[in-house]
């Protein structure tokens, strides 16, 4: 490897931001500022946590689903987002970071998930809305992050992207189903669930990018300029409204705004004030099941202690074993 | 006959703009899959579609649907404890896999109701009849223990069929049967335990049911067969798994062979009841078709594993035969004790050496006789079905 020296390194970072500015990709073994790793692994990590904490209010539903069919679904996007959280704590391995310890920032709350999990699943037409709302967002979020400039991320962003634009198929489809063919208490359950997953939704965009309850932490400008992210908040949020208000007329819902409106003008959807307040709310701890998932989170990895211990002593001794011959000399 | 993962490929969304808004990358990647990585049975036909059910000559259909029944049954339940592990497990690796082998078990579950569903519409049942409503399904499985070919007398016998409006057989099977028309062994109703009791158990049930399906694959039913055939290589890797950790935590800490030891010794009283053919099961394994004595001999309280495997019945009809339908399970207990003896070696386990819990006046899982966990297990599987028994989901 190349040595890197300080009078190198206006060097090594003009030449890391043309490899960015080509739209390029930056791969492991190459240089790279110090914040952008740092900013990097802090990206991927909440991505990670959030895939992780997020089978949890989804896989509340499995043993209770109404269908076997259903429960295969579900069941298998449960495992999928698992799969998920396995390749993005890879992907921060890439980074020099290392899964155990983002595990423990994670569940001693040192770093954040999506907030949108800290909502509860109240009923099985809660599993549909996810798949629709939640994982559209998500969606909408995430396809722009498969031109990250950070190679193993842009690349794992492809898959996810892929399996997230199939669950949400899948919550629209059992959404539909519930809709057209089920009886009126299923509409009622589909019209109660889609209002209240419909703001939490909008404010998994995060803050916006203007006004008092703009974020101030400057995340956004620099995380554009290494193109780690592509697009503001307010975008990204904006495409969501205008993908999803003709699939709620689709599906014969009503979205609990009532100021949505077509803006011919502006080309786009209107739609009402988030409430910030709630947001900041859930985001620093406070909203209705934090506290619950942190705990389960918690109670998995202190309760699994044992069983890693026993793992990383039996491959011990196996090592120990193969080795005998040589470590005897 | 072959059965496989069926994805109905590219298929359009309705209402859905996706495409028009998306970046260029997502419309790379949006495009319809035909991935046979998606689960199995997650599309949108029934399990069963396109495959010839007709029964083969000379079958009891209401035998081989109660039979279908206890195999499809112990995947089920098994599957459920499995699915409540989901976040709890000690690694992201583990939630993976014990996911993957809960929707093996989902997959065989919903082949072999369906299966169950479809002989049983082979003996007398009007196709496309209207589901029957709960309360209106068949009797107990003891009521037809030693009366084949009794209309009605597997459980939800008078079902129903597959038309528009109608419940799919696996649906009903699952959510609409009471606790006493589960035929599944007792060993896969239990409580959870931690996680060497669910490594404990899995290897158990995993052993016995690839032996048994390994067997499976020569029934004299083609469809059973071709089950059997996609079961036994799932359930070869979760046998694999379950060894596998078996090994990792009897050989690893003293802390972690002491928690797998416990995890034995909690499951093995379930063992014995694995190997007690119940009366259709000694039926239809019986050579020529003939019924042998119908003997659901339960484990008697207080014999011990070595005096049942001593029990006359252990040489009992194989798969030889082709007109066999099913496999006697005192048969594969040889094997059973054959691969647990290499596992436990290679762990430093020792056998549990404890006696077969007794049913109730003999009776145990196989005839519909569960234990207390069974009905809060089927009150949380069947709640939402049931609250709402005209639903489409």
């Amino acid at each position: 490897m190349t040595t890197e020296t300080d009078a190198a390194t206006p060097d090594l970072e003009a030449h890391f931001q043309r490899t960015v500015d080509r739209d390029q990709r930056i791969e492991p073994r190459d240089w790279m500022p110090d914040g952008y790793r740092k900013t990097l692994i802090r990206q991927v990590a909440q991505h990670a946590h959030s895939e992780i904490i997020g089978m949890q209010p989804e896989a509340n539903w499995i043993t209770r689903a109404p269908s076997l069919r259903r429960k295969a679904i579900l069941l298998a996007k449960v495992q999928d987002e698992a799969g998920h959280g396995l390749y993005l704590y890879s992907a921060t391995e890439t980074l020099g970071a290392d899964r155990t310890d983002l595990t423990e920032k994670l569940i001693e709350s040192r770093q954040k998930y999506s907030s949108i999990f800290n909502y509860p699943t109240l009923t099985f037409a809660d599993v549909g809305v996810i798949g629709w709302l939640v994982d559209g967002a998500a969606i909408c979020n995430q396809v722009p992050l498969c031109r990250s400039s950070y190679g193993p991320y842009a690349r794992g962003m492809v898959r996810i992207c892929k399996e997230e634009s199939f669950h949400q198929r899948q919550g629209y489809e059992l959404l539909m189903t519930m809709m057209q063919r089920g009886t009126e208490a299923q509409r009622r359950m589909v019209q109660d669930a889609t209002e209240r997953w419909w703001w939490p939704s909008l404010m998994m965009f995060g803050p916006p990018d203007t006004g008092d309850a703009a974020s101030t932490s400057g995340h956004t400008q620099q995380s554009m300029a290494w193109k780690v992210k592509r697009h503001t908040n307010d975008e990204l949020r904006q495409r969501f409204v205008d993908m999803t208000v003709p699939q709620a007329d689709v599906l014969g819902v009503t979205l609990p705004d009532p100021e949505l409106a077509w803006n011919s003008r502006r080309g786009h959807y209107d739609f009402g004030e988030i409430d910030w307040d709630e947001f900041k709310q859930v985001v620093s701890g406070g909203g209705p099941c934090n506290a619950e998932r942190l705990a389960q989170r918690r109670r998995a990895h202190e309760d699994g202690a044992w069983v890693r211990e026993a793992a990383a002593a039996h491959a011990a001794k196996h090592a120990s074993h193969d080795h005998q011959p040589m470590d005897a000399s | 006959m072959k059965l496989g993962c069926r994805w109905p490929g590219p298929h359009s969304w309705e209402g859905s703009e996706v495409n028009a808004v998306f970046d260029n990358a997502y419309e790379a990647i949006i495009d319809g899959d035909s991935d046979a990585r998606w689960a199995f049975g997650t599309g949108f036909e029934d399990p069963l579609s396109g495959v010839d059910t007709s029964l083969p000559a000379g079958v009891d259909g209401a035998d081989l649907a109660a039979y279908c029944l206890m195999l499809g049954d112990d995947a089920l339940i098994m599957s459920h404890r499995l699915q409540q592990w989901c976040t709890s497990l000690p690694e992201l690796e583990e939630e993976v896999a014990v996911a993957n082998i809960g929707l093996d078990l989902l997959g065989q579950a919903r082949l072999l109701l369906s299966r169950s569903g479809a002989a049983q519409d082979g003996v007398g049942v009007r196709a496309g009849a209207r589901r029957t409503d709960p309360d209106e399904s068949g009797g107990t499985p003891d009521d037809d223990a030693g009366r084949p070919g009794r209309e009605g007398a597997t459980p939800a016998g008078q079902a129903r069929g597959n038309g528009p409006g109608t419940r799919p057989h696996e649906d009903h099977y699952a959510y609409f049967r009471d606790e006493r028309e589960f035929r599944n062994v007792r060993l896969v109703e239990l409580e959870n335990g931690d996680f060497a009791e669910l490594i404990a158990r899995l290897l158990v049930f995993s052993t016995w049911r690839l032996a048994l399906l390994n067997r499976l694959t020569a029934s004299g039913d083609p469809v059973l067969s071709a089950i059997a055939a996609k079961g036994v290589k799932e359930v070869t890797y979760h046998r694999d798994y379950a060894a596998q950790w078996t090994v990792r935590l009897g050989d690893g800490t003293d802390y972690s062979h002491q928690r797998m030891q416990a995890g034995l010794d909690a499951v093995w009283p379930y063992v014995g009841e694995l190997f007690v053919a119940h009366a259709v099961e000694q039926r239809l394994s019986a050579r020529d078709g003939t019924c042998v004595t119908p003997q659901a001999a339960a484990p008697k309280a207080g014999t011990t594993e070595a005096e049942e495997r001593n029990h006359p019945d252990a040489d009992g009809a194989g798969m030889d035969d082709p007109t066999a339908m099913s496999v006697d399970p005192s048969t594969v207990r040889e094997e059973f004790d054959d691969v647990l003896a290499q596992v436990l070696k290679a762990s430093t386990l020792q056998r549990p050496d404890v006696a077969a819990l007794p049913g109730v006046g003999g009776r145990t899982g196989r005839d519909g006789v569960h234990t207390e966990a069974m009905g809060y297990l089927l009150a949380e599987m069947q709640s939402v079905a049931r609250a709402h028994p005209d639903g489409v989901w």
